[in-house]
């Protein structure tokens, strides 16, 4: 394993929800312009704890998500900084237009900070499991994009959101994951891809919870004699790793991608579009596969929809094998 | 440019022409709407609206009224009203829906246009993006008013109305809102569309304070909005106006909502309009 300072050593599970609520009541501390939005979903989102400590500042739109997003431009327009937050489903597939015209187009400083994306949602099924949502915000001029991987580095992209004066959309699972990211030793960095481990056989480029997975697929591989190069790049829009991504494909000449999300608009699309027009080779996405999700379990979601480490393993080594 | 202190009926009898003139140049734009609601820009940009004509470069920038038209296909009235109370040379109007203009077929902030404040035109917007900003006005206690003009038959969108609960529920008292109430969309009558009947009382429901008014009296409209800057709730004005208004083949004819004269008839609409 590559910078092996930069990984956490203990075991500890924690929620990036929780990152994300513990970072806006830090934040709002410091910076009196920060103010939150929420749509009745506080609890879930974990802006509660910015609301009970700036009441003032925090503003519930109720069950109407589309006059939370206006309202958030409104506020940018007069001098704050909005943090606004719902469900991903919600945020992104109810609001596109509303993000679009009134917060994209002119460019105003509203963070859209969405929990409960992808498949993970579990047992509320698929109008609730966002597996759309980046493809949507991916795909708007001016956004920035952002999934972290865990509750250290969900801190920091918040962190990061702050210094852009624009907008931005960051992706926060409502899983409680696995601490990848050491709190004190890792840095995040927008400009560059997180190289985990080196490896001359198959790139595998991801980010948000599948991380975690794909670290321990590689594990797997790596038994087998099939060393991998990680690229963990949780800023993919805009897209500064490009150079990092192009490097390893010319090393390895085969590269997959990891999402929890559909394999069209996400990171596997970000990929194929990069290398087609600058180096191509063969790629293989997993993710949802242009399907709607359903109720289940977490894990047992994971695995039928083929995301954890034993299923990536198996895809991965049977494209290698091609 | 002529002078923003000259007579009220001259003032709108200019804005009128330039819509015309900057329609036809671009061979493209919304006539039937900009034309309803040219009293009603005149009379906020005249006498209500305390913004400086310097715009940014103004000390008192942060201190001025805001100012949101949510039914943003009126942009060549707005664009006529700006250029003719100093925000920018009327020279630029004629470049409206050109490529390259600052002039937008639709208001937007992206090109530096003197007294635009928001990006508009994607209808059901402009009344949550008020509610915002008035938000922003009151945590700053910064005492300017937020002043919002909506469509007809843009409140068919149900974000209207959630904004509209928001404004309520935050007591938004710096907050005022007007329709430009023509009774044609697109597709014809509002009524036959679907109606918004008894707007009033449902406005009224939603925990404004309501005045209807003839939207293009200057003496009427200027009484609603001098009450509206004292009101200790969020206001809303229904004016009542005529699509077209001022071209007599245009008036009350849902047709010129977003079509071009032809170089007859707008030679007809210039003689009507001297």
């Amino acid at each position: 394993m590559l910078n092996a300072s930069i990984l956490k050593t203990a075991d500890e599970i924690k929620s990036p929800r929780n990152a994300y609520g513990e970072t806006l009541v830090e934040l709002g501390g410091l910076n009196k312009d920060i103010v939150v939005l929420d749509a009745d979903l506080s609890c879930s989102t974990q802006t509660c704890k910015f609301a009970s400590k700036f009441p003032e500042r925090f503003f519930n739109s109720g069950i109407a998500e589309q006059d939370m997003m206006t309202t958030a431009a409104g506020l940018a327009i007069a001098g704050k900084i909005p943090f606004v937050s719902t469900f991903a489903m919600f945020a992104t597939a109810r609001c596109l237009d509303q993000i679009r015209n009134s917060i994209c187009y002119p460019k105003l400083n509203v963070k859209i900070v969405a929990t409960h994306g992808g498949i993970t949602v579990g047992e509320d099924g698929a109008s609730h499991q966002a597996l759309e949502d980046v493809s949507f915000m991916r795909s708007l001029p001016d956004m920035t994009v952002i999934i972290p991987s865990d509750y250290n580095e969900v801190k920091q992209a918040v962190k990061y959101a702050l210094e852009i004066d624009g907008p931005c959309y960051i992706r926060v699972s409502r899983t409680n994951l696995k601490t990848v990211f050491d709190e004190n030793n890792y840095k995040f960095n927008p400009k560059s891809a997180v190289r985990l481990t080196e490896g001359p056989d198959v790139t595998i480029v991801t980010n948000g919870e599948t991380l975690i997975e794909t670290i321990n697929a590689a594990k797997f591989l790596e038994k087998d004699g099939i060393r991998a190069e990680i690229l963990h790049i949780p800023v993919i829009k805009p897209f500064f790793a490009q150079d990092d991504l192009i490097k390893s494909a010319q090393k390895t000449k085969k590269v997959v991608t990891v999402e929890n999300h559909s394999i069209i608009g996400g990171v596997g699309s970000l990929v194929c579009e990069t290398l087609s027009e600058n180096y191509p080779v063969p790629v293989l996405r997993i993710g949802t596969n242009d399907c709607f999700g359903q109720s289940g379990e977490q894990r047992v979601l994971m695995e039928y929809y083929g995301l954890t480490a034993e299923k990536l393993y198996e895809k991965i080594k049977n494209f290698i094998k091609k | 440019m002529i002078d923003k202190n000259c007579g009220f009926k001259d003032f709108t009898k200019v804005v009128r022409q330039d819509i015309l003139k900057m329609i036809c140049a671009a061979k493209s734009g919304h006539p039937g709407g900009s034309l309803s609601c040219v009293e009603i820009l005149s009379v906020l940009y005249r006498k209500i609206l305390n913004i400086p004509s310097d715009w940014k470069k103004s000390p008192d920038f942060n201190k001025r009224d805001r100012f949101i038209l949510s039914k943003g296909h009126a942009s060549a009235c707005l664009y006529s009203v700006l250029a003719h109370c100093g925000f920018f040379n009327c020279d630029e109007l004629l470049t409206f829906r050109q490529l390259g203009s600052r002039l937008q077929g639709h208001p937007s902030t992206r090109y530096g246009l003197e007294g635009i404040e928001a990006c508009t035109g994607s209808l059901g917007q402009g009344l949550s993006m008020a509610v915002g900003a008035a938000l922003a006005l009151k945590l700053d206690k910064n005492p300017a008013k937020v002043y919002v003009l909506l469509g007809d038959g843009e409140m068919q969108e149900g974000s209207v109305w959630e904004a509209l609960m928001s404004a309520s529920h935050r007591k938004l008292d710096n907050l005022v809102a007007i329709v430009d109430r023509n009774k044609l969309q697109i597709d014809g009558s509002c009524d036959d569309v679907k109606s918004l009947e008894p707007l009033d009382k449902k406005l009224e429901a939603f925990g404004f304070v309501v005045k209807t008014v003839d939207g293009h009296s200057e003496d009427e409209l200027t009484e609603a909005l001098m009450f509206a800057k004292k009101a200790d709730k969020p206001v809303f004005i229904i004016a009542n106006t005529i699509k077209g208004k001022g071209i007599s083949y245009m008036e009350n004819n849902a047709g010129w909502h977003g079509k071009v004269p032809k170089s007859d008839e707008a030679q007809a609409a210039l003689e009507e309009l001297k």
